[in-house]
Protein backbone atom coordinates (compact mmCIF):
# COMPACT_ATOMS: atom_id res chain seq x y z
CA UNK A 1 0.00 0.00 0.00
CA UNK A 2 1.42 3.42 -0.94
CA UNK A 3 2.42 5.62 1.99
CA UNK A 4 3.09 9.27 2.81
CA UNK A 5 6.42 10.35 4.32
CA UNK A 6 4.92 10.39 7.80
CA UNK A 7 3.43 6.93 7.39
CA UNK A 8 6.77 5.53 6.21
CA UNK A 9 8.65 6.94 9.19
CA UNK A 10 6.03 5.58 11.59
CA UNK A 11 5.99 2.15 9.92
CA UNK A 12 9.77 1.88 10.04
CA UNK A 13 9.95 2.83 13.71
CA UNK A 14 7.20 0.33 14.52
CA UNK A 15 9.04 -2.45 12.66
CA UNK A 16 6.23 -2.77 10.12
CA UNK A 17 6.38 -2.98 6.33
CA UNK A 18 3.44 -0.69 5.95
CA UNK A 19 0.79 1.18 7.91
CA UNK A 20 -2.54 2.75 6.97
CA UNK A 21 -4.39 5.76 8.39
CA UNK A 22 -6.16 4.81 11.61
CA UNK A 23 -3.75 1.98 12.50
CA UNK A 24 -2.65 1.99 16.12
CA UNK A 25 1.04 1.28 16.42
CA UNK A 26 3.74 1.27 19.07
CA UNK A 27 6.88 2.94 17.72
CA UNK A 28 10.48 3.33 18.83
CA UNK A 29 11.50 6.90 19.60
CA UNK A 30 14.77 8.53 18.60
CA UNK A 31 14.38 11.50 20.94
CA UNK A 32 12.08 12.42 23.81
CA UNK A 33 12.09 15.95 25.18
CA UNK A 34 10.52 18.16 27.80
CA UNK A 35 10.92 21.67 29.14
CA UNK A 36 10.90 23.36 32.55
CA UNK A 37 7.06 23.46 32.64
CA UNK A 38 6.27 19.96 31.36
CA UNK A 39 9.24 17.92 32.64
CA UNK A 40 8.69 18.33 36.41
CA UNK A 41 5.20 16.71 36.30
CA UNK A 42 6.71 13.99 34.06
CA UNK A 43 9.46 13.36 36.62
CA UNK A 44 6.73 12.84 39.24
CA UNK A 45 5.05 10.22 37.03
CA UNK A 46 8.44 8.67 36.18
CA UNK A 47 9.18 8.24 39.87
CA UNK A 48 5.73 6.75 40.44
CA UNK A 49 6.52 4.16 37.77
CA UNK A 50 9.42 3.06 39.95
CA UNK A 51 11.84 3.01 37.01
CA UNK A 52 15.49 3.47 37.91
CA UNK A 53 16.90 4.95 34.71
CA UNK A 54 15.75 6.68 31.57
CA UNK A 55 15.87 4.46 28.49
CA UNK A 56 18.83 6.36 27.05
CA UNK A 57 20.48 9.38 28.63
CA UNK A 58 21.57 10.67 25.19
CA UNK A 59 18.01 10.52 23.85
CA UNK A 60 16.04 12.09 26.69
CA UNK A 61 16.41 15.87 26.44
CA UNK A 62 15.57 18.40 29.13
CA UNK A 63 15.53 22.00 27.99
CA UNK A 64 14.95 24.99 30.24
CA UNK A 65 13.31 27.78 28.26
CA UNK A 66 9.77 28.70 29.33
CA UNK A 67 10.22 30.59 32.59
CA UNK A 68 14.00 30.94 32.46
CA UNK A 69 16.04 32.73 33.71
CA UNK A 70 13.58 31.90 36.48
CA UNK A 71 10.94 34.55 36.92
CA UNK A 72 9.92 33.72 40.48
CA UNK A 73 10.46 31.23 43.30
CA UNK A 74 7.94 28.70 42.01
CA UNK A 75 9.48 28.57 38.54
CA UNK A 76 12.93 28.28 40.15
CA UNK A 77 11.68 25.27 42.11
CA UNK A 78 10.32 23.69 38.91
CA UNK A 79 13.62 24.20 37.17
CA UNK A 80 15.53 22.85 40.16
CA UNK A 81 13.49 19.64 39.98
CA UNK A 82 14.49 19.22 36.33
CA UNK A 83 18.14 20.20 36.93
CA UNK A 84 18.54 17.73 39.82
CA UNK A 85 16.98 14.92 37.78
CA UNK A 86 19.15 15.76 34.77
CA UNK A 87 22.31 15.68 36.88
CA UNK A 88 21.34 12.50 38.72
CA UNK A 89 20.55 10.69 35.47
CA UNK A 90 23.47 12.30 33.60
CA UNK A 91 21.20 13.62 30.87
CA UNK A 92 23.52 14.62 28.02
CA UNK A 93 21.29 17.31 26.54
CA UNK A 94 20.59 19.49 29.55
CA UNK A 95 22.15 22.90 29.19
CA UNK A 96 22.69 25.66 31.71
CA UNK A 97 21.82 29.26 30.86
CA UNK A 98 24.52 31.08 28.95
CA UNK A 99 26.21 27.91 27.63
CA UNK A 100 26.80 27.83 23.89
CA UNK A 101 24.32 24.96 23.37
CA UNK A 102 21.41 26.50 25.30
CA UNK A 103 18.28 28.14 24.00
CA UNK A 104 14.64 27.55 23.11
CA UNK A 105 14.06 23.81 22.58
CA UNK A 106 12.80 23.98 19.00
CA UNK A 107 15.57 26.34 17.96
CA UNK A 108 18.44 24.30 19.39
CA UNK A 109 17.42 20.74 18.52
CA UNK A 110 17.77 21.29 14.77
CA UNK A 111 20.55 23.88 15.05
CA UNK A 112 22.73 21.79 17.39
CA UNK A 113 22.51 18.89 14.95
CA UNK A 114 20.59 16.65 17.33
CA UNK A 115 17.54 15.93 15.14
CA UNK A 116 18.29 14.66 11.63
CA UNK A 117 16.13 13.47 8.71
CA UNK A 118 14.11 10.33 9.40
CA UNK A 119 14.10 10.70 13.18
CA UNK A 120 10.98 10.10 15.23
CA UNK A 121 10.68 12.61 18.06
CA UNK A 122 8.07 13.36 20.70
CA UNK A 123 8.19 16.29 23.08
CA UNK A 124 6.06 17.58 25.89
CA UNK A 125 5.58 20.83 24.05
CA UNK A 126 3.03 21.37 21.31
CA UNK A 127 5.56 23.01 18.99
CA UNK A 128 7.66 19.86 18.84
CA UNK A 129 6.21 19.51 15.32
CA UNK A 130 8.95 21.97 14.22
CA UNK A 131 11.46 19.24 13.23
CA UNK A 132 9.35 18.02 10.34
CA UNK A 133 11.24 20.70 8.40
CA UNK A 134 14.21 18.29 8.39
CA UNK A 135 12.18 15.40 7.01
CA UNK A 136 11.62 13.84 10.42
CA UNK A 137 8.39 13.00 12.23
CA UNK A 138 7.89 14.96 15.42
CA UNK A 139 4.86 15.76 17.49
CA UNK A 140 3.78 17.16 20.84
CA UNK A 141 2.50 15.13 23.79
CA UNK A 142 1.73 15.74 27.47
CA UNK A 143 3.75 15.04 30.60
CA UNK A 144 2.41 11.53 31.24
CA UNK A 145 3.28 10.44 27.70
CA UNK A 146 6.70 12.03 28.21
CA UNK A 147 7.28 10.12 31.46
CA UNK A 148 6.35 6.75 29.98
CA UNK A 149 8.47 7.47 26.91
CA UNK A 150 11.42 8.45 29.14
CA UNK A 151 11.10 5.03 30.74
CA UNK A 152 10.57 2.82 27.69
CA UNK A 153 11.70 4.77 24.62
CA UNK A 154 8.48 3.89 22.84
CA UNK A 155 4.99 5.32 22.58
CA UNK A 156 1.77 4.56 20.74
CA UNK A 157 0.46 6.50 17.76
CA UNK A 158 -2.61 6.52 15.64
CA UNK A 159 -1.35 6.67 12.03
CA UNK A 160 -2.60 9.96 10.55
CA UNK A 161 -4.20 10.82 7.25
CA UNK A 162 -2.43 13.57 5.36
CA UNK A 163 -3.15 16.86 3.64
CA UNK A 164 -0.75 17.59 0.80
CA UNK A 165 0.29 21.21 0.44
CA UNK A 166 1.59 21.56 -3.08
CA UNK A 167 3.79 24.63 -3.42
CA UNK A 168 4.72 26.32 -6.68
CA UNK A 169 6.45 29.60 -7.55
CA UNK A 170 8.44 31.90 -5.30
CA UNK A 171 7.67 34.05 -2.27
CA UNK A 172 7.66 37.78 -2.91
CA UNK A 173 10.18 40.11 -1.30
CA UNK A 174 9.79 40.29 2.51
CA UNK A 175 7.26 37.44 2.49
CA UNK A 176 8.48 34.60 4.73
CA UNK A 177 7.63 31.08 5.85
CA UNK A 178 5.62 32.68 8.65
CA UNK A 179 3.34 34.41 6.16
CA UNK A 180 2.92 31.11 4.31
CA UNK A 181 1.86 29.15 7.40
CA UNK A 182 -0.47 31.94 8.59
CA UNK A 183 -1.96 32.00 5.07
CA UNK A 184 -2.53 28.22 5.23
CA UNK A 185 -4.08 28.39 8.73
CA UNK A 186 -6.29 31.24 7.52
CA UNK A 187 -7.46 29.05 4.63
CA UNK A 188 -8.18 25.83 6.53
CA UNK A 189 -8.90 27.11 10.06
CA UNK A 190 -7.47 26.23 13.47
CA UNK A 191 -8.91 22.71 13.20
CA UNK A 192 -8.44 22.31 9.44
CA UNK A 193 -5.81 19.59 9.79
CA UNK A 194 -7.03 18.04 13.04
CA UNK A 195 -5.33 14.67 13.69
CA UNK A 196 -3.65 14.87 10.25
CA UNK A 197 -0.19 15.41 8.77
CA UNK A 198 0.58 18.45 6.69
CA UNK A 199 2.90 17.16 3.97
CA UNK A 200 4.63 19.84 1.90
CA UNK A 201 5.60 19.11 -1.69
CA UNK A 202 6.19 20.76 -5.05
CA UNK A 203 8.99 22.73 -6.65
CA UNK A 204 8.06 25.78 -4.57
CA UNK A 205 9.74 24.31 -1.50
CA UNK A 206 13.09 25.15 -3.09
CA UNK A 207 12.47 28.81 -2.43
CA UNK A 208 12.01 28.18 1.30
CA UNK A 209 15.15 28.35 3.46
CA UNK A 210 15.62 25.86 6.26
CA UNK A 211 14.80 28.53 8.87
CA UNK A 212 11.64 29.30 6.89
CA UNK A 213 10.64 25.63 6.78
CA UNK A 214 11.22 25.30 10.53
CA UNK A 215 8.81 28.21 11.05
CA UNK A 216 6.21 26.60 8.77
CA UNK A 217 6.34 23.22 10.53
CA UNK A 218 6.45 24.90 13.96
CA UNK A 219 2.94 26.25 13.43
CA UNK A 220 1.42 23.07 11.93
CA UNK A 221 -0.14 22.53 15.37
CA UNK A 222 -2.04 25.82 15.00
CA UNK A 223 -4.31 24.22 12.41
CA UNK A 224 -4.61 21.12 14.57
CA UNK A 225 -2.08 19.03 12.63
CA UNK A 226 -0.27 16.13 14.25
CA UNK A 227 2.87 17.06 12.34
CA UNK A 228 4.13 19.04 9.39
CA UNK A 229 6.81 17.58 7.15
CA UNK A 230 9.04 18.65 4.25
CA UNK A 231 10.82 16.34 1.83
CA UNK A 232 14.60 16.20 2.20
CA UNK A 233 16.37 18.14 -0.55
CA UNK A 234 19.66 19.90 -1.23
CA UNK A 235 18.79 22.65 1.24
CA UNK A 236 18.19 20.09 4.01
CA UNK A 237 21.41 18.25 3.23
CA UNK A 238 23.42 21.44 3.19
CA UNK A 239 21.90 22.43 6.53
CA UNK A 240 22.69 19.15 8.29
CA UNK A 241 26.19 19.06 6.80
CA UNK A 242 26.81 22.13 8.97
CA UNK A 243 24.82 21.19 12.07
CA UNK A 244 26.17 17.64 12.33
CA UNK A 245 29.13 17.13 9.94
CA UNK A 246 30.06 13.77 11.50
CA UNK A 247 26.71 12.08 11.05
CA UNK A 248 26.30 13.78 7.68
CA UNK A 249 29.60 12.37 6.36
CA UNK A 250 28.79 8.95 7.79
CA UNK A 251 25.33 9.17 6.13
CA UNK A 252 23.94 8.36 9.57
CA UNK A 253 20.41 9.56 8.86
CA UNK A 254 17.56 8.30 6.73
CA UNK A 255 15.76 10.04 3.90
CA UNK A 256 12.14 9.04 3.43
CA UNK A 257 10.10 10.02 0.38
CA UNK A 258 6.36 9.84 -0.08
CA UNK A 259 5.18 7.29 -2.64
CA UNK A 260 4.03 8.93 -5.88
CA UNK A 261 0.61 7.34 -5.48
CA UNK A 262 0.27 8.02 -1.73
CA UNK A 263 -3.27 8.96 -0.76
CA UNK A 264 -4.13 12.35 0.70
CA UNK A 265 -7.45 13.36 2.21
CA UNK A 266 -7.02 16.79 0.62
CA UNK A 267 -4.59 18.51 -1.73
CA UNK A 268 -4.10 22.25 -1.45
CA UNK A 269 -2.24 24.05 -4.25
CA UNK A 270 -0.51 27.26 -3.34
CA UNK A 271 1.39 29.56 -5.67
CA UNK A 272 3.89 31.17 -3.30
CA UNK A 273 3.66 34.42 -5.26
CA UNK A 274 0.03 34.70 -4.05
CA UNK A 275 1.01 34.72 -0.37
CA UNK A 276 0.77 38.28 0.98
CA UNK A 277 2.46 39.77 4.04
CA UNK A 278 0.01 38.29 6.51
CA UNK A 279 -1.08 39.02 10.07
CA UNK A 280 -3.40 37.05 12.35
CA UNK A 281 -5.61 39.37 14.36
CA UNK A 282 -6.89 38.49 17.87
CA UNK A 283 -7.83 35.93 19.06
CA UNK A 284 -7.12 33.02 16.70
CA UNK A 285 -4.16 32.25 14.42
CA UNK A 286 -6.74 31.65 11.65
CA UNK A 287 -8.07 35.21 11.85
CA UNK A 288 -5.75 36.32 9.07
CA UNK A 289 -5.65 39.54 7.05
CA UNK A 290 -3.29 41.19 4.60
CA UNK A 291 -0.94 43.23 6.76
CA UNK A 292 -1.46 46.18 4.41
CA UNK A 293 -5.18 46.21 5.31
CA UNK A 294 -4.48 46.70 9.02
CA UNK A 295 -2.31 49.80 9.01
CA UNK A 296 -4.75 51.70 11.21
CA UNK A 297 -4.06 49.42 14.17
CA UNK A 298 -1.84 51.19 16.72
CA UNK A 299 0.45 49.09 18.88
CA UNK A 300 2.25 49.25 22.23
CA UNK A 301 4.78 46.44 21.91
CA UNK A 302 6.60 44.25 19.40
CA UNK A 303 8.16 40.88 20.19
CA UNK A 304 10.64 39.32 17.75
CA UNK A 305 11.71 35.85 18.78
CA UNK A 306 10.29 32.51 20.04
CA UNK A 307 10.53 28.94 18.75
CA UNK A 308 8.66 30.21 15.69
CA UNK A 309 10.87 33.13 14.67
CA UNK A 310 13.97 33.33 16.86
CA UNK A 311 16.46 31.86 14.38
CA UNK A 312 19.48 33.51 12.80
CA UNK A 313 17.67 34.39 9.60
CA UNK A 314 14.90 36.05 11.65
CA UNK A 315 17.32 38.23 13.59
CA UNK A 316 19.18 39.06 10.36
CA UNK A 317 15.89 40.13 8.76
CA UNK A 318 15.03 42.33 11.75
CA UNK A 319 18.48 43.94 11.64
CA UNK A 320 18.13 44.75 7.93
CA UNK A 321 14.87 46.54 8.61
CA UNK A 322 15.97 48.38 11.75
CA UNK A 323 19.21 49.65 10.15
CA UNK A 324 18.96 53.44 10.09
CA UNK A 325 15.54 53.48 11.79
CA UNK A 326 14.29 54.01 15.33
CA UNK A 327 11.61 52.16 17.24
CA UNK A 328 8.54 54.41 17.48
CA UNK A 329 8.42 56.45 20.69
CA UNK A 330 5.19 54.78 21.78
CA UNK A 331 6.45 51.24 21.26
CA UNK A 332 8.85 48.97 23.10
CA UNK A 333 10.46 46.33 20.89
CA UNK A 334 11.79 43.17 22.53
CA UNK A 335 14.16 41.06 20.45
CA UNK A 336 14.87 37.56 21.75
CA UNK A 337 17.49 35.52 19.90
CA UNK A 338 16.28 31.92 20.11
CA UNK A 339 19.52 30.41 21.30
CA UNK A 340 22.88 31.38 22.75
CA UNK A 341 24.41 30.49 19.39
CA UNK A 342 22.07 32.89 17.56
CA UNK A 343 22.77 35.52 20.23
CA UNK A 344 26.52 35.09 19.84
CA UNK A 345 26.41 35.21 16.06
CA UNK A 346 24.31 38.35 16.24
CA UNK A 347 26.87 39.80 18.62
CA UNK A 348 29.85 38.82 16.42
CA UNK A 349 28.12 40.20 13.32
CA UNK A 350 27.56 43.55 15.00
CA UNK A 351 23.80 43.10 14.77
CA UNK A 352 23.08 43.66 18.45
CA UNK A 353 24.58 47.11 18.15
CA UNK A 354 22.25 47.95 15.26
CA UNK A 355 19.25 46.71 17.24
CA UNK A 356 20.39 48.65 20.30
CA UNK A 357 20.89 51.79 18.22
CA UNK A 358 17.34 51.42 16.94
CA UNK A 359 16.05 51.31 20.51
CA UNK A 360 15.24 47.61 20.80
CA UNK A 361 15.75 45.73 24.03
CA UNK A 362 17.66 42.46 23.61
CA UNK A 363 16.87 39.52 25.84
CA UNK A 364 18.61 36.28 26.67
CA UNK A 365 16.96 33.30 24.90
CA UNK A 366 13.61 32.43 26.54
CA UNK A 367 10.01 31.63 25.57
CA UNK A 368 9.09 34.34 28.10
CA UNK A 369 6.47 36.70 26.65
CA UNK A 370 5.07 34.28 24.04
CA UNK A 371 3.05 32.53 26.72
CA UNK A 372 2.66 35.53 29.01
CA UNK A 373 5.36 34.18 31.29
CA UNK A 374 7.73 37.10 31.71
CA UNK A 375 9.97 39.53 29.76
CA UNK A 376 7.13 41.42 28.08
CA UNK A 377 3.74 40.62 29.62
CA UNK A 378 0.93 42.92 28.39
CA UNK A 379 -1.32 45.17 30.48
CA UNK A 380 -5.07 45.55 30.00
CA UNK A 381 -5.87 47.17 26.66
CA UNK A 382 -2.34 46.84 25.26
CA UNK A 383 -1.69 45.52 21.77
CA UNK A 384 1.40 43.67 20.57
CA UNK A 385 2.61 42.62 17.14
CA UNK A 386 4.48 39.42 17.76
CA UNK A 387 6.40 36.86 15.71
CA UNK A 388 5.23 34.16 18.14
CA UNK A 389 2.63 31.48 17.42
CA UNK A 390 -0.56 32.07 19.40
CA UNK A 391 -2.87 35.02 19.91
CA UNK A 392 -5.48 33.41 22.17
CA UNK A 393 -7.31 35.45 24.83
CA UNK A 394 -4.84 36.31 27.61
CA UNK A 395 -1.96 34.53 25.87
CA UNK A 396 0.55 37.30 26.49
CA UNK A 397 -0.94 38.90 29.57
CA UNK A 398 -4.22 40.52 30.59
CA UNK A 399 -7.40 39.01 29.13
CA UNK A 400 -8.10 42.39 27.57
CA UNK A 401 -4.72 42.63 25.85
CA UNK A 402 -4.29 41.75 22.17
CA UNK A 403 -1.68 39.84 20.18
CA UNK A 404 -1.31 40.20 16.41
CA UNK A 405 0.84 37.47 14.86
CA UNK A 406 3.17 38.26 11.98
CA UNK A 407 6.49 37.45 10.39
CA UNK A 408 9.64 39.38 11.24
CA UNK A 409 9.46 41.98 8.41
CA UNK A 410 5.97 43.13 9.46
CA UNK A 411 6.87 43.03 13.17
CA UNK A 412 10.03 45.12 12.73
CA UNK A 413 8.28 47.58 10.40
CA UNK A 414 5.40 47.90 12.86
CA UNK A 415 7.84 48.66 15.69
CA UNK A 416 9.22 51.55 13.64
CA UNK A 417 5.82 52.83 12.47
CA UNK A 418 4.03 52.49 15.83
CA UNK A 419 1.20 50.63 14.10
CA UNK A 420 0.77 47.55 11.96
CA UNK A 421 2.84 48.21 8.86
CA UNK A 422 4.95 46.73 6.10
CA UNK A 423 8.58 47.24 5.03
CA UNK A 424 7.62 49.09 1.85
CA UNK A 425 6.16 51.89 3.99
CA UNK A 426 9.56 52.68 5.50
CA UNK B 1 -19.97 3.35 33.83
CA UNK B 2 -22.41 6.27 33.97
CA UNK B 3 -22.03 9.89 35.05
CA UNK B 4 -24.58 12.65 35.39
CA UNK B 5 -24.42 16.35 36.16
CA UNK B 6 -25.24 19.95 35.28
CA UNK B 7 -23.99 21.32 32.00
CA UNK B 8 -21.50 24.16 31.59
CA UNK B 9 -21.65 25.16 27.93
CA UNK B 10 -18.71 26.62 25.98
CA UNK B 11 -18.15 27.45 22.31
CA UNK B 12 -15.64 26.39 19.63
CA UNK B 13 -11.83 26.37 19.94
CA UNK B 14 -11.63 26.52 23.73
CA UNK B 15 -7.84 26.68 24.02
CA UNK B 16 -5.54 25.51 26.78
CA UNK B 17 -4.58 29.12 27.55
CA UNK B 18 -8.11 29.87 28.73
CA UNK B 19 -8.54 26.46 30.39
CA UNK B 20 -5.48 27.15 32.51
CA UNK B 21 -3.48 30.33 31.75
CA UNK B 22 0.30 29.87 31.50
CA UNK B 23 0.87 32.27 34.39
CA UNK B 24 -0.38 29.51 36.72
CA UNK B 25 1.87 26.79 35.33
CA UNK B 26 4.51 27.39 37.96
CA UNK B 27 2.83 24.58 39.88
CA UNK B 28 1.27 21.34 38.61
CA UNK B 29 -0.62 20.74 41.87
CA UNK B 30 -4.22 19.81 40.92
CA UNK B 31 -5.70 21.86 43.78
CA UNK B 32 -3.80 24.97 42.66
CA UNK B 33 -4.80 24.44 39.01
CA UNK B 34 -8.47 23.91 39.99
CA UNK B 35 -8.60 27.39 41.48
CA UNK B 36 -7.79 28.96 38.09
CA UNK B 37 -9.63 26.59 35.77
CA UNK B 38 -11.40 28.45 32.90
CA UNK B 39 -10.49 31.74 34.59
CA UNK B 40 -9.80 33.71 31.41
CA UNK B 41 -13.12 32.76 29.82
CA UNK B 42 -15.42 32.45 32.85
CA UNK B 43 -14.11 33.86 36.12
CA UNK B 44 -17.00 32.39 38.13
CA UNK B 45 -16.55 28.82 36.82
CA UNK B 46 -14.42 27.66 39.72
CA UNK B 47 -17.03 28.82 42.25
CA UNK B 48 -20.06 27.47 40.39
CA UNK B 49 -18.78 24.07 39.28
CA UNK B 50 -19.82 21.12 41.44
CA UNK B 51 -18.52 17.54 41.54
CA UNK B 52 -20.02 15.56 38.68
CA UNK B 53 -20.77 18.56 36.44
CA UNK B 54 -20.26 18.16 32.72
CA UNK B 55 -18.64 20.50 30.18
CA UNK B 56 -20.25 20.60 26.73
CA UNK B 57 -18.37 22.54 24.06
CA UNK B 58 -18.02 22.90 20.30
CA UNK B 59 -15.23 22.14 17.86
CA UNK B 60 -11.52 21.66 18.59
CA UNK B 61 -11.75 21.69 22.41
CA UNK B 62 -8.34 21.96 24.09
CA UNK B 63 -6.44 23.40 21.13
CA UNK B 64 -3.08 25.04 21.73
CA UNK B 65 -0.42 23.99 24.16
CA UNK B 66 0.53 20.45 25.19
CA UNK B 67 0.10 21.32 28.86
CA UNK B 68 -1.36 18.36 30.69
CA UNK B 69 -2.22 20.89 33.36
CA UNK B 70 -5.38 21.63 31.30
CA UNK B 71 -7.18 18.26 31.66
CA UNK B 72 -5.79 18.00 35.20
CA UNK B 73 -7.36 21.38 36.08
CA UNK B 74 -10.73 20.30 34.65
CA UNK B 75 -10.62 16.93 36.40
CA UNK B 76 -9.58 18.54 39.70
CA UNK B 77 -12.60 20.87 39.40
CA UNK B 78 -14.79 17.79 39.79
CA UNK B 79 -15.93 17.71 36.16
CA UNK B 80 -16.97 14.13 35.35
CA UNK B 81 -17.00 14.40 31.55
CA UNK B 82 -16.22 16.74 28.68
CA UNK B 83 -18.35 16.39 25.56
CA UNK B 84 -17.23 18.25 22.43
CA UNK B 85 -17.81 18.06 18.68
CA UNK B 86 -14.14 17.11 18.51
CA UNK B 87 -10.94 17.62 20.51
CA UNK B 88 -7.47 18.88 19.67
CA UNK B 89 -5.29 15.79 19.49
CA UNK B 90 -2.82 16.48 22.32
CA UNK B 91 -5.66 17.37 24.69
CA UNK B 92 -7.49 14.18 23.67
CA UNK B 93 -4.42 12.10 24.44
CA UNK B 94 -3.67 13.92 27.68
CA UNK B 95 -7.25 13.47 28.91
CA UNK B 96 -7.06 9.73 28.46
CA UNK B 97 -3.64 9.63 30.09
CA UNK B 98 -4.79 11.50 33.20
CA UNK B 99 -8.19 9.83 33.34
CA UNK B 100 -10.50 12.70 32.35
CA UNK B 101 -13.46 11.13 30.47
CA UNK B 102 -14.23 12.71 27.10
CA UNK B 103 -16.78 12.02 24.37
CA UNK B 104 -17.08 13.35 20.83
CA UNK B 105 -20.66 14.05 19.74
CA UNK B 106 -21.39 17.04 17.45
CA UNK B 107 -25.17 16.50 17.65
CA UNK B 108 -25.24 16.60 21.46
CA UNK B 109 -23.07 19.72 21.43
CA UNK B 110 -25.54 21.49 19.16
CA UNK B 111 -28.64 20.62 21.18
CA UNK B 112 -27.64 20.53 24.84
CA UNK B 113 -28.01 23.86 26.67
CA UNK B 114 -26.25 25.48 29.62
CA UNK B 115 -27.78 24.28 32.88
CA UNK B 116 -29.36 21.11 31.46
CA UNK B 117 -28.93 17.95 33.50
CA UNK B 118 -27.45 15.19 31.38
CA UNK B 119 -26.38 11.59 31.83
CA UNK B 120 -23.75 9.70 29.84
CA UNK B 121 -22.90 6.03 29.63
CA UNK B 122 -19.24 5.43 28.71
CA UNK B 123 -19.81 1.82 27.71
CA UNK B 124 -22.52 2.54 25.16
CA UNK B 125 -21.70 6.16 24.33
CA UNK B 126 -25.33 7.17 24.92
CA UNK B 127 -25.82 10.73 26.19
CA UNK B 128 -29.27 11.61 27.61
CA UNK B 129 -30.42 15.17 28.21
CA UNK B 130 -32.73 14.69 31.20
CA UNK B 131 -33.97 18.27 30.95
CA UNK B 132 -35.25 17.91 27.38
CA UNK B 133 -35.56 14.12 27.20
CA UNK B 134 -33.42 13.92 24.06
CA UNK B 135 -30.80 11.21 23.57
CA UNK B 136 -27.63 11.25 21.49
CA UNK B 137 -25.18 8.57 20.39
CA UNK B 138 -21.48 9.35 20.82
CA UNK B 139 -18.74 6.98 19.77
CA UNK B 140 -17.92 4.81 22.77
CA UNK B 141 -14.25 4.60 23.77
CA UNK B 142 -12.27 2.39 21.41
CA UNK B 143 -10.92 -0.83 22.92
CA UNK B 144 -7.32 0.28 23.36
CA UNK B 145 -8.40 3.36 25.28
CA UNK B 146 -10.63 1.22 27.48
CA UNK B 147 -7.53 -0.84 28.19
CA UNK B 148 -5.54 2.22 29.24
CA UNK B 149 -8.51 3.38 31.32
CA UNK B 150 -8.82 -0.08 32.90
CA UNK B 151 -5.18 0.16 33.96
CA UNK B 152 -5.96 3.47 35.67
CA UNK B 153 -4.46 5.62 32.92
CA UNK B 154 -1.20 5.45 31.01
CA UNK B 155 0.89 5.11 34.17
CA UNK B 156 -0.81 1.86 35.17
CA UNK B 157 -0.62 0.61 31.58
CA UNK B 158 3.11 1.35 31.33
CA UNK B 159 3.75 -0.27 34.72
CA UNK B 160 2.15 -3.47 33.50
CA UNK B 161 4.14 -3.31 30.22
CA UNK B 162 7.39 -2.82 32.13
CA UNK B 163 6.68 -5.95 34.18
CA UNK B 164 6.49 -8.04 30.99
Amino acid sequence: MPMTMTQKILADHAGLDSVAPGDLIEAKLDYVLGNDVTTPPAIKVFEKLGVKDVFDKDRVLMIQDHFTPNKDIKSAELNKTMRCFAREHQITHYYELGRKEMGIEHVILPDNGIVLPGDLVIGADSHTCTYGALGSFSTGVGSTDLACAMARGVTWFKVPDAIKINLTGHLNKFVTGKDLILYIIGKIGVDGALYKSLEFAGEGIKSLSMDGRLTVCNMAIECGAKNGIFPVDEITLQYISKTNPERFSAKDFKVYTADEDAEYSQVIDIDLADVPLTVALPHLPSNTRNASDCTDMKIDQVVIGSCTNGRLEDIATAVDIFKGHKVNENVRCIVIPGSQKVYRQALDNGWLQILDDAGCVISTPTCGPCLGGHMGVLAKGERCVSTTNRNFVGRMGDVESEVILSGVPVAASSAILGRVGTPDEL
Amino acid sequence: MKVSGNVFKFGDNIDTDVIIPARYLTSADPDHLRQHCMEDIDKSFKDRVKPGDIIVAGKNFGCGSSREHAPVAIKASGVSLVIASDFARIFYRNSINVGLPILECPEACGKISEGDVIEADFDTGVITDKTTGESFQANAFPEFIKKIMASGGLVGYTESELKD
